[in-house]
């Protein structure tokens, strides 16, 4: 497969590049960039954090579970390649100044993360680097030294990697996927493919059922730098433009399957605040960049937080098969542990979410706040006339082993008054439901618990009342 | 003068634009090979049979290594011999490194080292404390009991009496950097070993013994470690050694580290206790007597876990006067990753201990808990007695073979020799154990001299509105039914100096060349805590330098051999003074040339702003070398130094263990979802007491990641061990270390400003360990937040996860 991007400024064309090799890997062995450090190999840590633009944004992206195809027309800066000559980044130099560092492995990684944070002017420092752990500093004087340099000016050579790209290397990729077919790599070693929309994609995918769809990688990813996995033929996602589609209509909000966890979260926030807040928890920047909705949702994960809330807001899934396309309840697509209702080829292109009025409360219950796997993810939709519950729709994640609704509470409530008694049913009714089992992030009892506390929460907060430990100052 | 001035850490410029190198960025020679461990897939049996063949012929395998292939020592342990680089059959914890695959790439070696098959005959792991006590798996033939006074009787005479019985979870370092190390041979068998180490003497020990040849031929060097925390005092033994057995034997470099998940398998991690108390007070809140029982959790092997659960029982008065106390400590052998150093190295489960006791008298008195602790500090400073009678060190006779730079080394003569005097010296004060003590005496007879925490309380209590703030917090939780508010104060007092009293001591090498510059090295490594940085600036403080004339370079065990770990806090102390001896030597030979020329008392040149004076003449420092070179004096000396007035016996329990103690205080506040249990520290406010500060930017930042350390540990941080001995908590995606927005989003910080009044580097205190223990205080304001949820105490146990925390309300409501 051949990729060309830009690194620190100066393009770079890579031919025949093996399909699964880190973009850390890469520059730590290949280019001898060894600023970009590995501290987890999972994207959970960000000491192998860069920055990849084009000419839509600026990212934050964990170099570690990235593939160099995925890199194919981006820009791509590292720590050694931000600061003006001699000139240090303004958030260098604020990191100096302010005592950021302390043993320094980290800290390249944040200032990358700063340095696409300052070049989208963001200033909720705490959301931008959730990503990025520290050790050493307890973080207080990285947030200073990030405040420090909100108000620098932004350097030069921003602005020339955006102007770079379209033209130097979309032309090129033009001329290229002409010249050459989509299963690009006569290397022989590992087949992959880059189709350029969905229906480039449907006929590679039926032609190899066995292929491996890389969208963000945030998963699969892992396959490869922890379990080892060789994932046989690949397809990359990235040049899919048509899946990134979002389609907001009178009656329904279509999302395509590569829209990517960050544009999800600006979406629901305008639709659904809770379900965004859910989303800003439950990956940091980086991964939200890179992680899709229609991946998330693909790997059927029973402690995935996208699908308890798409269920409790009624979404139907989009699914297509070369030129089939069938269309189910979300609900309907998780069959048992690791099983999906998903045929050999066939693949995720949307999903689908009525407009529906804003009643939506998502619970994330986790060990951290930021960036940590739910042990019981809540999703509650209830719909309440003239102090009655006429619809209820209610989904939990890490309750069972698929993203389940919990029907038996959902009966519970409908036609009930709304009141604690209600509640107090619906919880009892949890039980019929699930049977959560105890693991490393909770045990079986505490979830049911939680489960139920988080119905009573609901209710609580439907009667003004705070039950967020979020919202809550010194 | 450089020091007590702000400035950045040394390598600031290098971290922030990636140009610092650790062991993995150091360019290597063409054909480095690289290393990996297989593991064991069971925590405790036997090696049945083994067969690597699929492991040999996969791509890019040079060699595969069984304890059978290695040459000479199969030893990596930092004590008592009894932890082999790889198992020679029997295997003690889930993750033992078995073999050794070497290959020409990382990849490679990870991919080939899942490749074996192996049969155990298993056995069933001992994982618990009541499992361990059960089969009587434990280091030491028994318990080892430190006691003053009459703890029993002054329990029973009491009024008022808690106890009780709960956990404290261990804690994985998660330092950024995973464990590395480099070898590379030289001729004539020789080793250069780089490794990220807090301790190059053991590692060049080590290696020396597994490659058989004596220390000289192995040189260790460290630049720079990213994070240690203790955990890189002797769990970089095994890295380096596979990497110098598999260079001998190749004949090429080899590199080995771990990946993340490997590293969390195969490491050791904070001593998990559990601590059972009973303690009597009277009315007022004056404690009469505690009893702690400590069951430390050390894992397979015996490390470094004798001197850690000691300094546990060290701290188990934290900051309290004890009149009448019983410590007993069990340090209990299981079949989990042998626990190791860990920031606080003991102290903080010890001191959590007491402050617990202190936390459940205040609610069974109905007293403010600050009052309560208030009531039990030890006497200020000023009202102290005189220290007790000093006792001159008796050094024992070495073994040769033994690794004495360990804080696991084991004593070699008959300890009971070595401190009776001492013993004797503070037993004479208890002859009556109902007669009250000199309130400054610890249970260890040790008084405390320099205590600070009265006038410190006073100062943070007044800055933080915690009086104000206590009614705050009862006012919200009195109108909000799920949210519940709590507050604490926690006092930590920490002793300085390693309890293994023959690691108290520093070498340090400088020299001045012709043209000024200076080139600076000490025993002691860099973590990212600063230490390089404190001591050049006291180098260029002695020379009246600029800071910019003192090139600080790599720790390198030809350079200054038989170092110390560092660790205990010291490395300042120690380090930070030989140096200042080695500066002094150079700067006399410089004055002494300068003075003759001059026809001056040596004495009357100045050392000052770049500028050498004498009379009315004024030098540049760079001619003052020159001149003395020029008249033929060395411009090169080593510095050494060891801590005076410490003496202790380990196994009495009696002497004087520290030089000196560091103080702490802090408040924090926290929110509590009784729902759920989720919470939240809202707000922190510490003073902390460095002493002079040779730098408060660097001790300012020990003290907040400190802090938001030790509140991860009591809060976030939980290690689960499944019921086969798997740790299921190995990798950043299970096991949560606090992120950004987990810091208190108001945290004030300020250093006590004081001095030492001991002699210490420009009476600077000791900062890397003690601001850990002011974490302590987020866990009590969890315990405050929800012991208004029921008429009963909480009893919280750590780590106070949501879900312990919901347990807490459960109990509180229902009783246990």
């Amino acid at each position: 497969m051949d990729i060309t991007f830009l690194l620190n400024g100066e393009r770079v064309r890579l031919h025949d590049v093996a399909p699964t090799v880190t973009l850390l890997d890469w520059l730590r062995e290949e280019r001898g960039l060894t600023g970009t450090k590995e501290g987890c190999n999972e994207g959970d840590c960000g000491a192998c954090t860069v920055m990849v633009s084009d000419e839509h944004d600026a990212r934050a992206l964990n170099a570690c579970i990235l593939f160099l195809p995925q890199l194919h027309g981006k820009s791509v800066r590292t720590v050694e390649g931000v600061a003006d000559g001699d000139t240090l980044h303004p958030v260098q130099r604020a990191m100096i100044d302010h005592h950021g560092s302390q043993c320094g492995f980290c800290t390249p990684g944040f200032v990358m993360s700063m340095v696409a944070a300052h070049a989208n002017g963001a200033t909720d420092h705490d959301v931008q680097l959730a990503g990025n752990l520290c050790r050493c500093t307890g973080y207080a004087p990285i947030i200073r030294a990030a405040k420090a340099a909100e108000t620098a000016p932004r350097p030069d050579w921003l602005g020339r990697d955006r102007s770079l790209l379209p033209s130097e290397i979309s032309s090129e990729e033009a001329a290229e996927k002409n010249a050459k077919p989509l299963d690009a790599n006569e290397a022989g070693e590992q087949t992959a493919f880059a189709p350029g929309n969905a229906d480039e994609l449907a006929a590679i995918y039926v032609a190899h059922p066995d292929a491996t769809l890389v969208a963000g990688a945030t998963d699969v990813g892992l396959w490869v730098t922890k379990q080892l996995r060789d994932l046989g033929p690949v397809i990359f996602l990235n040049r899919c433009e048509d899946l990134r589609a979002i389609d907001v209509s009178t009656d329904t909000i279509r999302i395509g399957a590569m829209v990517d966890m960050n544009r999800l979260r600006l979406l629901m926030e305008n639709h659904h605040p809770s379900y965004a807040e859910m989303i800003r928890r439950y990956a940091s920047v980086q991964i939200r960049h890179a992680a899709t909705i229609g991946g998330n949702i693909a790997n059927g994960s029973p402690i995935g937080d996208n699908p308890p809330a798409l269920i409790a807001l009624g979404a139907r899934l989009h699914l297509r098969k070369g030129d089939a396309r069938r269309e189910i309840p979300l609900e309907e697509f998780f069959l048992d542990y690791g099983k999906q209702d998903r045929a050999p080829g066939e693949f995720v292109e949307a999903v689908s979410i009525p407009r529906q009025p804003d009643q939506l409360k998502c619970y994330k219950l986790s060990k951290r706040f930021d960036q940590d796997i739910s042990a019981v993810c809540g999703c509650i939709s209830v719909s309440i006339t003239d102090g009655a519950v006429t619809a209820a729709r209610i989904a939990f994640g890490g309750m069972a082993g698929i993203p389940k609704r919990a029907r038996t509470a959902e009966a519970a409530l409908i036609g009930s008054s709304w009141d604690e008694a209600a509640i107090v049913a619906a919880q009892e009714a949890l039980l019929a439901d699930f049977s959560p089992l105890t693991d490393m992030r909770a045990s079986a009892g505490y979830r049911m618990e939680a489960a139920k506390a988080m119905l009573m929460r609901y209710f609580a907060e439907d009667h003004g009342m705070t039950t967020d430990v979020l919202e809550v100052r010194a | 003068m450089s020091v007590a001035k702000p400035l950045p850490h040394d390598a600031a410029g290098l971290h922030v634009t990636g140009a610092a190198r650790y062991v993995d960025d150091v360019p290597v020679p063409k054909g480095c090979l690289h290393l990996a461990f297989g593991q064991s897939t069971i925590a405790r049996g036997r090696i049945a049979a083994m067969s690597l063949d699929d492991v040999a012929s996969a791509p890019g395998v040079v060699a595969v290594l069984t304890a059978d292939d290695l040459p000479f020592a199969n030893d990596v342990s930092a004590s008592i011999h009894d932890e082999p680089l790889l198992s020679g059959g029997v295997v003690h914890y889930l993750g033992q490194p078995l073999f050794l695959v070497v290959a020409t790439s990382h990849l490679a070696a990870r991919r080939a080292a899942r490749l074996a098959s192996v049969e155990y005959e298993e056995a069933e792991p001992i994982l618990t404390v009541d499992a361990a006590l059960a089969a009587n798996s434990r280091f030491e033939d028994g318990p080892r009991i430190y006691e003053m006074g009459d703890a029993a009787t002054a329990i029973a005479d009491a009024k008022h009496v808690v106890e009780g019985r709960f956990a404290i979870g261990g804690q994985e370092h998660f330092y950024l950097e995973g464990q590395a190390a480099l070898a590379q041979p030289g001729e004539n068998g020789d080793m250069h070993v780089i490794s990220s180490t807090q301790h190059p003497t053991e590692i060049q020990h080590k290696v020396a013994d597994a490659i058989g040849l004596p220390m000289h031929a192995v040189r260790v060097e460290t630049r720079r470690m990213g994070g240690g925390f203790g955990g890189k005092e002797s769990q970089g033994n095994a890295l380096a050694v596979g990497c110098a057995v598999a260079a001998r034997l190749t004949g090429k470099p080899c590199k080995m580290r771990y990946d993340r998940d490997d590293d969390m398998i195969i490491t050791g991690k904070r001593h998990a206790f559990e601590i059972a108390y009973r303690a009597g007070f009277d009315a007022s809140g004056q404690v009469k007597g505690v009893e702690f029982t400590q069951y430390a959790l050390c894992g397979w092997a015996q490390d470094l876990s004798l001197p850690v659960a000691d300094r546990a029982m060290l701290h188990s008065d934290n900051a309290y006067f004890l009149p009448n106390a019983r410590i007993e400590s069990h340090r209990l052998k299981t079949n989990h990753q042998s626990a190791t150093a860990f920031r606080g190295f003991g102290g903080p489960q010890g001191m959590v201990g007491i402050e617990r006791v202190m936390d459940h008298a205040a609610y069974v008195l109905g007293m403010d808990p600050v009052e309560l602790r208030r009531r039990n500090y030890y006497a200020a400073a000023s009202e102290a007695s005189d220290p007790s009678e000093h006792v001159d060190p008796t050094v024992p006779a070495a073994e040769p073979g033994n690794d004495l730079t360990s804080r696991g080394a084991v004593p070699t003569s008959d300890p009971d020799k070595v401190t009776v005097r001492a013993a004797q010296a503070a037993q004479s004060s208890l002859t009556n154990p109902a007669a009250p003590r000199t309130n400054n005496l610890t249970p260890y007879g040790m008084a405390v001299e320099d205590f600070e925490l009265h006038a410190m309380t006073d100062a943070l209590l007044k800055s933080s509105d915690y009086a104000a703030r206590r009614v705050r917090v009862d006012e919200w939780n009195a109108t909000h039914p799920h949210l519940k508010r709590g507050i604490a104060f926690s006092p930590v007092k920490f002793g300085i100096s390693f309890t293994l009293t023959h690691l108290n001591q520093a070498g340090a090498l400088v020299h001045v060349y012709q043209d000024g510059s200076v080139h600076l090295n000490h025993g002691g490594t860099e973590m990212g805590q600063g230490l390089f940085q404190k001591v050049a600036q006291v180098a260029a403080s002695r020379f009246g330098i600029d800071l910019d004339a003192v090139r600080i370079t790599a720790t390198d065990t030809a350079k200054v051999p038989n170092t110390s770990a560092t660790a205990a806090s010291s490395g300042s102390d120690l380090n930070g003074m030989a140096v200042r001896v080695a500066c002094d030597t150079i700067r006399d030979r410089i004055a002494d040339v300068i003075a003759e020329r001059h026809q001056a008392e040596p004495a009357s040149v100045r050392f000052a702003d770049g500028r050498v004076m004498v009379a009315d003449t004024t030098y540049s420092f760079a001619e003052a070398a020159a001149l003395a070179y020029q008249a033929r004096v060395s411009l090169s000396s080593t510095g050494y130094y060891k801590t005076p007035k410490i003496e202790w016996d380990r196994i009495r329990g009696r002497g004087r263990p520290f030089f000196y103690f560091a103080y702490g205080a802090a408040v924090t506040e926290v929110v509590v979802n009784v729902l759920t249990g989720e919470n939240r520290i809202l707000r922190a406010d510490i003073l902390h007491d460095a002493g002079a500060s040779l730098n408060p930017a660097l001790d300012i930042g020990q003290v907040e990641g400190g802090y938001v350390q030790g509140a991860g540990w009591l809060t976030t941080e939980e290690l689960v061990w499944d019921a086969r001995g798997a740790l299921k908590t190995h990798a950043p995606s299970t096991y949560k270390i606090p992120a950004c927005s987990d810091r208190p989003e108001v945290f004030n910080v300020a250093l006590w400003d004081g001095q030492n009044r001991e002699e210490t580097i420009y009476r600077s205190k000791a900062v890397g360990e003690p601001p850990f223990m002011l974490g302590i205080s987020a866990w009590l304001a969890l315990s405050d937040a929800v012991s208004g949820c029921g008429p009963h105490y909480p009893g919280l146990n750590a780590p106070a996860t949501a879900e312990e925390v919901w347990n807490a309300v459960r109990r509180a409501r229902d009783g246990l």
